[in-house]
């Protein structure tokens, strides 16, 4: 009987079992976490988990039944330590080996460390896992001094729930605006704005020096001042899960390059999917996401490409953030250079920000603005060209401006 | 717990228990209910959580939001009672709520 081992159990290893078996797959399928749990969506983790609106029950993205119905071992709490390509097998931390006809690594990433003086004490956190906000979440009382390092998704998400606990909220931003790397400026200036009126504090161009504190943390060193608090969260990226595939020699950069295909690795028994793959998107450039679509997407493009059946991988990326009201959806790519076309009007807390380029729509930044970001995502997908002035023109309804 | 009634494409019925709080497509999920598979995990933005539900039970339901209105569009084999499963907040109220689950969904 063929053999499959998934490494990696979130949201592409939950998937790819749900595909492998949904595309005929009837061999053996095991599925390796080193997590204690199943997998389970992250992205309430910094939202409605942490605020405790939603208990972990409903974090987990199948029932237990469903990998029993599937026929998939779980192998939990176990990390995979080292891939024997000739062998093909994987040696696990318990010591057992797991034989495979076909690999798929989908190990995710992990927090980028804040490497500088005072980051081992305590009160310091990371949010990734469950367990991250667990720890986190007892020290969220209302009076207590947050420094949030680093004004991405996870710092101002995990701001915008502090302040409705009632904490005090400073963030603190190497760049000079708000998550920098995520969207574009007319997007960063609203989302600032936002956060000052909801009472949070805001320093750019601060990159954090040092932590200080006697057996905890106690003061934040930025910018040549010392800022008294209570607890930090860093949220300054993540960093792939390579080493497995870098150890057993793939063809690694900036994540385990695979085929358009999405994908077999540079071993053809060998496929990656989710945020650990560096792939190269629609637009024709290699990439690296970091996002709920794409580890569902490329989980099922690998379980096509496993039971023989390639799909080329051309999906239009998406992305969303829940801060205080306001839902924020993305959709496609945006580069430096493209022309911005704005949609409606800030101040109405509903707008989108259209992206063209070479007047055809490349990515949509969407704010309560449902409709543009749709329509917007269907635009992109069929490569549609627009006149930016319909685009930018609200008494023509989103539906009808191609 | 509130029982929740599935009839898949084929006319098989479906019941699941469904704790108050949860969304109605939280436990279709939770009880394998073939067809809603909930790919953004009830995020309102991939409606693939479909149902129709029985024209009974809509006045017990609140209206469809504008974002809903808007995904909705979007789904296959629209009928005036469609709506995301995602949205649905189980109630008290919804104890015996019937819904079916699209063909295109299978």
């Amino acid at each position: 009987m063929e053999r499959i081992v998934i490494i990696g159990a979130g949201q592409s290893g939950a998937q790819a079992v749900a595909s492998l078996r949904a595309e005929g797959f009837d061999g053996a399928l095991t599925l390796v976490g080193d997590e204690p749990f199943a997998p389970y969506q992250r992205p309430p983790l910094s939202k409605a988990y942490l605020s405790g609106a939603m208990e972990r029950e409903r974090l987990f993205l199948k029932p237990e039944a469903f990998y029993r119905e599937a026929h998939c071992d779980l192998l939990l709490g176990i990390a995979a330590k080292a891939i024997d390509r000739v062998r093909k097998h994987v040696r696990l931390s318990d010591g057992r080996e797991l034989p495979y006809d076909k690999l798929l690594l989908a190990t995710g990433s992990r927090v980028r460390r804040c490497v500088i003086p005072g980051c081992d004490l305590p009160g310091i956190f990371y949010l990734r896992g469950i367990a991250d906000v667990d720890a986190m979440r007892p020290h969220l009382v209302t009076g207590a001094r947050l420094a949030v390092v680093g004004g991405g998704y996870i710092g101002l998400e995990v701001g915008a729930v502090a302040r409705k606990l009632g904490l005090e909220v400073t963030v603190f931003e190497a760049l000079d605006r708000a998550m920098a790397r995520a969207v574009s400026r007319p997007l960063s200036e609203f989302y600032e704005r936002m956060h000052r009126e909801a009472g949070v504090r805001f320093h750019f161009n601060t990159p954090v020096a040092a932590f200080e504190g006697t057996g905890k943390l106690e003061a934040v060193c930025a910018g040549g001042e010392r800022y008294d608090v209570d607890l930090a969260l860093v949220g300054i990226g993540i960093v792939p899960n390579v080493e497995l595939a870098q150890q057993a020699g793939l063809a690694c950069n900036d994540g385990i390059v695979v085929d358009q295909h999405c994908g077999c690795t540079s071993d053809a028994a060998i496929f990656a999917a989710g945020d650990c793959t560096q792939h190269v998107g629609r637009d024709g450039h290699s990439t690296r996401l970091e996002c709920v679509q794409n580890a569902i997407d490329q989980a099922k493009h690998a379980a096509l490409a496993m039971v023989g059946k390639p799909m080329p991988y051309r999906e239009v990326p998406w992305f969303w953030s829940d801060q205080y009201d306001l839902k924020l959806q993305i959709a496609g790519l945006a580069w430096p250079g493209d022309e911005l076309v704005m949609r409606g009007n800030p101040e109405a807390r509903k707008f989108a920000v259209f992206h063209l380029r070479d007047g055809v729509v490349a990515a949509v930044e969407a704010v309560n603005a449902a409709p543009e970001y749709m329509i917007g995502r269907k635009l992109i997908a069929e490569g549609a060209r627009v006149s930016p002035e319909r685009l930018a023109d609200t008494a023509i309804h989103i539906k009808n401006v191609v | 717990m509130p029982k929740i009634t599935f009839i898949d494409h084929s006319g098989k019925g479906h019941d699941a228990e469904v704790p108050i709080g949860w969304s109605v497509m939280e436990g279709a999920v939770k009880n394998l209910i073939p067809g809603i598979d909930a790919d953004c995990g009830g995020a309102c933005a991939c409606a693939t959580c479909h149902v129709y539900v029985d024209p009974a039970w809509l006045p017990k339901l609140p209206p469809r939001s504008d974002m809903e209105e808007t995904m909705l569009d979007f789904a296959q084999e629209l009928q005036p009672n469609s709506r995301l499963s995602c949205q649905i907040k189980v109630t008290p109220d919804l104890e015996g709520l019937v819904v079916r689950i699209p063909k295109s969904q299978h």
